[in-house]
């Protein structure tokens, strides 16, 4: 058996010898369960044809990586993908001597490329103004409600009815708490889950100009009375210790799977990890909403990455990478990604093909993600795609941690993420004009 | 009598200079020009167009109050770090000095955290006071401190500074120790056979005959905090909560390195540079005065 594995080995690297191979370079951010779905990813399609070698490679965390990817294209050693998460989406999109928009690459390739069989809200997003698509949609999520059904149990609640509202989720909150629970709730990206899906999945503007898909002169919203009610509302939890503050980006996430918090907002992305790791029974849910506004619940944003083709490699390359793309967005591969990770199907006939195989019959939940994103969207709520975004999520954490330290307002908080934000905005809008 | 040496020929004394002034080219002045130039610039994350700007990326950041209240915020732990660090130091070599059996063991301790990046250090201490499985956020807890510094502005400033502090301790106790070591021993005898007590002894022999070692240590904490703390405040509070830790070189990390915001951060190192500048002519004008060499 051994010697078989031996024998293939260095058959194998003889025959990648004997042809020159065409090495692709993919730089990533994907770590633990998603870290290994890229490497196979990468391995199963070197395995399927001969020509091309996607090296997958992890560069960090998502803005790691992009800062890797910017220090090598300006020493001219660019990867030939870069993984980029949706933050930073706009600044990808400005930067036009840097990127080859994907159609392109995929039509230079001469490989089929359709993007209507994309999921609108997904496709949708990486396109420009033009209809030009300019990024490979990869590992799309959207943010949902987890929750801890033994805990629920434990404090006299029917674990299988999860709360939808808001009003809802603080009478379980105020439930678990009168039975003990330190942490009834807590909440994960902060900002991309009570402002920014809140916006889109209320109906409201985040921002201007389609949330800023219209053009670079978007400016912020979210000082409405409607997220001024919703933050005031948490601000209150929190007080009385429903809510529970337990750090930024998907910090929280850990104290989800330890058991210590029993409700949690995040990403969909987080699914495989709980499947994984939690030593509980768990559920997923949809996002909270408040059942009088009007319109909702409508959808929740997209978020998560795609993958960008860098510019200045060989035809070649290119035509490796478009074959690549073509096999990691085929209905089977994709279903497959989607099925393992709990980020979205990305093409409707992934989704079919889930469906189909009754995988949402098998694990009750996993469609919540979908479900939430495959409706017809609005002007308010197809994306959030702003300039300098990385920055504007750092103040909506410094501004919302004013609120739950109690040493600010919610409508203070609110107004100065505008302000603070259209600063930002309209320093874009200036250095990206041409 | 000073000693000069001659050389007879014109470019012999460039040569031996040349690979000091060479490094310190390469390593010093180039970037500081880099910095300076981009601060004057505009360009898109990567640099494919570059427009220049004048001093606007300045007049975006006097505009910005959460920058200028950075300023505070850098005064305050710069000057807790500098002015703890010293004086834990001070006493942990005054003690060490005096330690008879296993010195060298206990120095060699001591030493230890120096080899410690400012990430891992920043980590380090992160996981003691997290405060949902921190051992030390639990002990505070015990004793009924509820400690969070996720939310609470003096607990993020405490755990940042003890951080920076512990991590410097090692480089400021070394050179507290071969001071220590310097002063002649005959001194303190004399002080003691007139009848100075042990404090007395300290205050006013061994401080004063360390006062060159303790200024140069205060400028070295000084640049130290100001320059070399941005990991650890990356790794255990991002500048939080609000931007109550984010101190200005970890503004300068933030907007170049995360938000590649080029022309920003640029100007932001500019005016840090400033500041050390004066700052360390500050020291050098006024406080050297004060030390006895």
């Amino acid at each position: 058996m051994k010697l078989k594995l031996v024998a293939a080995i260095v058959g194998a690297s003889l025959a990648l010898s004997a042809q020159a191979v065409t090495e692709i370079q993919w730089w990533h951010s994907m770590t633990a369960v998603n870290g290994e779905w890229v490497n196979d990813l990468a391995k199963n399609f070197n395995a399927s044809q001969s020509d091309y070698k996607i090296i997958p490679t992890y560069k960090g965390k998502y803005d790691e990586s992009m800062t890797a990817a910017v220090a090598a294209f300006r020493s001219g050693n660019a990867p030939h993908i870069l993984q980029v998460f949706e933050v930073g989406t706009a600044t990808m999109m400005a930067s036009k001597g840097a990127i080859v928009p994907v159609g392109k690459v995929m039509k230079d390739a001469g490989q089929k490329f359709d993007p209507k069989a994309y999921v609108p809200a997904v496709a949708g997003y990486y396109t420009a103004p033009s209809g030009e698509m300019l990024s490979m949609p990869f590992n799309s999520s959207t943010t949902v409600f987890y929750y801890n059904k033994d805990a629920f149990k434990a404090a006299g609640m029917d674990p299988n009815k999860a709360p939808t509202s808001w009003p809802e989720v603080a009478l379980a909150a105020a439930q678990l708490k009168t039975n003990g629970h330190k942490c009834p709730l807590t909440i994960a990206w902060q900002g991309w889950t009570q402002l920014e899906s809140f916006s889109a999945w209320h109906n409201v503007e985040f921002a201007t100009k389609s949330n800023g898909l219209g053009g670079l002169d978007a400016r912020m919203k979210v000082n409405s009375p409607l997220h001024v009610r919703h933050i005031d509302n948490l601000s209150n939890m929190a007080k009385q210790g429903l809510f529970v503050y337990k750090g930024r980006a998907n910090t929280p996430e850990a104290t989800f799977i330890s058991g210590e918090c029993a409700m949690i907002t995040t990403s969909a992305g987080f699914y495989g990890n709980v499947r994984k790791n939690a030593k509980f029974a768990y559920a997923v849910s949809t996002l909270p909403y408040y059942p009088d506004v009007p319109g909702a619940p409508q959808n929740t944003v997209i978020g998560g990455a795609s993958l960008w083709v860098m510019s200045g490699k060989k035809a070649e390359e290119y035509k490796g990478v478009a074959k690549f793309f073509t096999y990691i967005s085929s209905p089977e591969v994709q279903a497959a990604s989607h099925q393992r990770t709990g980020y979205l199907p990305i093409t409707m006939a992934a989704f079919q093909l889930t469906e189909k195989s009754g995988f949402y019959k098998k694990y009750p939940g996993s469609d919540v993600a979908v479900n939430q994103m495959i409706r017809k969207v609005t002007d308010k709520s197809r994306g959030i795609r702003l300039g300098n975004y990385v920055q504007i999520r750092t103040i909506e954490d410094e501004e919302l941690e004013g609120v739950w330290a109690g040493k600010k307002t919610a409508k203070e908080a609110l107004d100065n993420i505008v302000t603070r934000g259209n600063e930002l905005l309209a320093r874009f809008e200036k250095a990206n004009k041409r | 009598m000073e000693k000069r040496v001659y050389f007879r020929s014109k470019w012999l004394p460039w040569v031996l200079m040349a690979p000091q002034v060479v490094i310190i080219a390469l390593f010093f002045f180039w970037p500081a020009a880099q910095a300076l130039l981009q601060s004057v610039q505009q360009s898109d994350a990567f640099g494919t167009s570059v427009e220049w700007v004048g001093l606007d990326n300045f007049r975006n950041l006097w505009n910005d109050e959460t920058y200028l209240a950075s300023f505070y915020t850098t005064a305050v732990f710069s000057g807790l770090v500098a002015v703890i660090g010293i004086a834990v130091s001070l006493a942990l070599a005054v003690y060490a000095d005096r330690v008879v059996k296993g010195a060298m063991a206990y120095k060699t301790l001591l030493i230890w955290p120096y080899a410690v990046a400012p990430a891992v250090a920043g980590v380090l201490w992160l996981f003691l006071f997290a405060p949902s499985v921190g051992v030390v956020a639990y002990w505070l807890n015990a004793v009924g401190i509820e400690w969070n510094h996720l939310l609470n502005s003096t607990h993020a400033m405490a755990l940042v500074v003890m951080a920076a502090v512990w991590k410097q301790i090692s480089y400021n106790f070394l050179f507290f120790l071969a001071g220590l070591q310097s002063i002649p021993k005959s001194l303190i005898e004399a002080a003691a056979i007139d009848g100075a007590r042990p404090w007395r002894r300290f205050w006013s022999i061994v401080f004063p005959l360390l006062s060159p070692t303790t200024f140069f240590l205060l400028v070295i904490n000084i640049v130290y905090a100001f320059f070399d703390t941005f990991a650890i405040i990356d790794a255990a509070t991002q500048g939080g909560p609000g931007k109550d830790t984010a101190i200005l070189v970890y503004k300068v990390y933030f907007d170049g390195f995360k938000a590649m915001d080029m022309g920003g951060s640029a100007a932001q190192s500019v005016v840090l540079m400033v500041i050390v500048i004066a700052l360390t002519v500050v020291q050098f004008r006024f406080v050297e005065k004060k030390v006895n060499y």
